[in-house]
């Protein structure tokens, strides 16, 4: 019994951490699909994080700073969408350095308006983050003993972000595969030029893509600064937007294969972070470095060895221009 | 290919023409590109525009599918005059275009490439449904059949650009523009095309075909408009015409369309190749058991289709690839086992003209003096004191430039700003003046014009009665026909066949470029 409460809470550390990661991998893969690189991810989340949290504290209301956040990482994704769609600038380039701009940008605004030494003030009065949402007979459930913790500890008690990005793979899969945005979308990463000629304009498209891009980015921020802690902190994306990347990858651009990848990695950091201080069989206790390098080691090897024949979007990267 | 007999017009002589242009004209900065262009297409006609690289037939077709917009001009479908400023305007008005690169998703199955932009809905289910009923009745009327759930990238060249032509029809296209739509195809594919052509001309469709074969010209078409430096230099009713006058209707004067050579007098082997193999980076193999060898005295011949490992036979006999293995011996050393790099190569007598001029062959920013000693820059008479002898390498460009007849004769130059056919020429030249033994040459003239060609030509008939071995590959049949003494057909990445030019016909080769073993007696 004891492992397997373990075993649940280890999961429920799991998806904890796979929620903003599966956020930002899908913003990457609408933005990635339609051809354009999103290294962006990174700066998006983090300038979302901290709009959300700046106007949750100040407003008191944590829908307000949702808001804040989509529409901070949507500016952001146009910047993005300006330099590389409309002026066919470079895109890695342009996806750096809003990251970098950003990194920058939030705790010296931070400082200016809080004078918390770049952070945010703490969010602990009512409706100023998300927090869980307990399911009917919670409580009872946990009673009884397999599936009741299952559902009292994984399904119910979680936020609605959560609820949101779960549904949002789906809800992906469909748009991409059964409709004709989706039909359009997949053809634009592919074959610009084919879309140019059916009288469809590209720009348009790519721009709706990275649109989508920066809405989810700003969920993906705001469940950062407002429901996986309480406020924003100096560089609290800490990489997650490249790790979304390389699930994305390793996801093959597709969005369940994506989510796999998402909750792997999480479930690695969740793993990383029990590990810390036990002692294993065999080595002994692991240096707390080594543990928490983990996902990374992990993003390598997959990355380098196991991914098989990944085959990007053929135009990524490419900017699109009539003239050959 | 037999030439029918044009097919009695299908609408009324009074009926308004299908596609009408009227004083197109159209510049680029400096250049006019469309000089006043007029003529006419009829329903249920197909209807040739030829002309050299840079007539402007290209610019043309894409001011007339939206791409460009003319600076004056108008254009008339079925008798109205009809704005058209982008592909969805074109295709509005009943314009289909087949490009020469095609217009596919690869990944997408043909029902999806069909749909792409006309989905009918948000939603693709009752889309893709209609298309597929629609692709039905498409393929019994005309007999365009396509496995519609297939994925493009896994379909032949002839299928996909089959696609290509139903997503036309499937947008209502009365009029169908066909840009070089023979370029990637065996003879057999485009006889296939042309089939496709005559029923749609038969179904009253007006097709327009773009090209600069005037073989194909005269096989299919009913008209032909003749371009030359932007301008409509002719236009011609086929069947009153001949090759000899279309050609001199392109190049403005009397042009040789069939090289005369001697008997070739083949001496000894100079470059003996056995078992060789080319392996890709994902190991496939990409030669096979490649074995042959080339006399001195002798233009050999390597025809198939694009892609069947001519290429890849090329590199690695210039060195570019490496043989994974094999023996090339050449000199008296095998090439192959001593891993001799491509100017080692060229050092012992064996230059390459590569396939890909502007890739592989030219540095296109660097000036046509640079170009012209590109590889044997390293040559003392281009150096002295270690710098480089600019006088030199300038009258060295300039020697080589009259005697190629490279215009304008101005080594200075940017070698982007000459024409496909003079670096073509310079290229040329600047292997031929190191005096190989052997010259590898891929595409000799793609992208050249007619009168280029000719010249081209006859350099290299001349190099090989001066005692040199050439190794030919080109995607163009007629040029093997012309040129070779022996013809090799590759088919994936293996010689299926070998043929004395004397026993070589099209049908033969053709047959062979489709993967067929045909049974050759020696």
């Amino acid at each position: 019994m004891e492992t397997y409460t373990l075993i649940v809470l280890l999961l429920a550390a799991t998806i904890r951490v796979a929620t903003p990661l599966l956020l930002a991998a899908m913003a990457g893969l609408f933005s990635e699909r339609s051809g354009v690189i999103d290294l962006g991810l990174e700066g998006k989340m983090l300038g979302a994080a901290f709009a959300a949290a700046a106007v949750s504290a100040t407003t008191g209301s944590v829908w307000l700073g949702l808001g804040a956040g989509i529409l901070t990482a949507v500016a952001l994704a146009l910047v993005i969408g300006y330099a590389c769609i409309t002026h066919r600038g470079n895109q890695v380039v342009a996806g750096m350095a809003v990251t970098i701009m950003v990194v920058g940008l939030g705790p010296t605004l931070g400082l200016a308006w809080f004078n918390l030494g770049g952070q945010t003030p703490q969010l602990d009065g009512a409706g100023q983050r998300f927090t869980g949402v307990v399911w009917p007979w919670a409580e009872t459930a946990r009673e009884v003993p397999f599936p009741g913790v299952l559902y009292a500890e994984l399904l119910s008690g979680q936020n609605l972000l959560v609820y949101f990005a779960a549904g949002l793979v789906p809800f992906s899969a469909w748009i991409f595969y059964r409709t004709r945005f989706g039909l359009r979308l997949r053809a634009v990463g592919e074959n610009p030029q084919a879309v140019d000629t059916a009288g469809i304009s590209v720009n348009g498209l790519r721009y709706q893509a990275v649109i989508i891009s920066g809405v989810l980015c700003g969920f993906a921020g705001t469940y950062l600064s407002t429901a996986a802690s309480s406020g924003f902190v100096r560089d609290m994306t800490a990489g997650k937007g490249y790790l979304a990347l390389a699930a994305l990858i390793f996801g093959k651009w597709k969005p369940w294969p994506t989510l796999g990848a998402c909750l792997l990695f999480a479930f690695t950091d969740a793993l990383a972070t029990r590990l810390q201080g036990v002692a294993l069989p065999v080595v002994g206790v692991v240096p707390v470095q080594f543990i928490l390098a983990l996902p990374y080691v992990l993003t390598v090897l997959l990355l380098a060895g196991f991914v098989g024949q990944a085959v990007a979007p053929k135009a990524i990267g490419q900017p699109y221009s009539k003239e050959k | 290919m037999s030439k029918e007999p044009a097919a009695p017009p299908f609408t009324p002589p009074d009926a308004p023409p299908a596609l009408e242009l009227r004083g197109i004209d159209k510049r680029f900065g400096a250049v006019h590109a469309n000089r006043a262009i007029t003529f006419a297409v009829a329903a249920g006609s197909i209807h040739g525009l030829i002309g050299e690289n840079g007539a402007g037939k290209s610019t043309l077709m894409n001011i007339v599918y939206g791409f460009h917009r003319a600076d004056a001009g108008e254009i008339r479908v079925r008798g109205r005059a009809v704005e058209i400023g982008s592909p969805q305007e074109a295709i509005a008005a009943g314009i289909g275009m087949v490009h020469q690169h095609f217009m596919l998703v690869e990944n997408f199955t043909v029902l999806e490439n069909v749909v792409l932009g006309v989905e009918g809905g948000a939603l693709l289910s009752g889309g893709l449904a209609a298309a597929r009923a629609e692709l039905g009745r498409l393929a019994r009327d005309y007999g365009l059949e396509v496995p519609v759930d297939a994925v493009v990238s896994e379909l032949s060249v002839g299928l996909q650009q089959r696609v290509e032509i139903l997503k036309a029809l499937y947008r209502g296209a009365e009029v169908l523009i066909l840009d070089e739509p023979t370029a990637v195809l065996t003879p057999h594919e485009a006889d296939q095309l042309f089939t496709m052509l005559r029923s749609l001309r038969a179904q009253g469709k007006a097709v327009i075909l773009v090209t600069h074969k005037l073989r194909e010209i005269m096989a299919v078409t009913d008209r032909v408009t003749v371009m030359k430096q932007g301008a409509v230099a002719a236009e011609v009713i086929t069947c009153e015409t001949s090759p000899r006058g279309l050609a001199e209707h392109m190049v403005g004067r009397g042009v040789l369309l069939q090289v005369e050579k001697r008997p070739s007098q083949p001496g000894a082997e100079l470059l003996t190749v056995k078992a060789l193999e080319v392996r890709d980076r994902l190991g496939v193999a990409r030669l096979k058991n490649v074995s042959f060898s080339l006399r001195a005295g002798e233009i050999v011949g390597i025809a198939g289709v694009a892609g069947n490992g001519q290429s890849e036979l090329l590199e690695a006999l210039a060195g570019t690839r490496s043989a994974s293995g094999g023996e090339i011996s050449f000199g008296g050393r095998d090439l192959v086992r001593e891993q001799i790099d491509p100017r080692a190569r060229r050092a012992l007598g064996l230059a390459h003209v590569p396939e890909d001029r502007l890739r592989m062959g030219v540095v296109a920013g660097f000036s046509a003096a640079d170009n012209a000693m590109l590889g044997y820059h390293d040559a003392v008479r281009f150096n002295r004191g270690g710098l480089r002898d600019e006088a030199a390498i300038r009258a060295a460009c300039a020697e080589k430039m009259a005697e190629f007849d490279v215009r304008p004769s101005q080594p200075e130059l940017r070698l982007a700003a000459f024409s496909g056919g003079n670096q073509q020429k310079l290229v040329l030249a600047r292997e031929i003046y190191a005096d190989p033994n052997v010259l590898l040459i891929g595409q000799p003239t793609r992208g050249v014009d007619i009168g280029a060609i000719e010249f081209i030509h006859k350099r290299l008939i001349a190099l090989r009665d001066a005692g040199k071995a050439l190794l030919l590959v080109s995607v163009e049949l007629d040029e093997i026909l012309a040129l070779a003494d022996r013809i090799f057909v590759m088919n994936g990445g293996e010689i299926i066949g070998e043929l004395a030019r004397a026993d070589a016909t099209e049908e033969k080769i053709g047959l062979m470029m489709a993967g067929v073993r045909v049974e050759v007696s020696p």
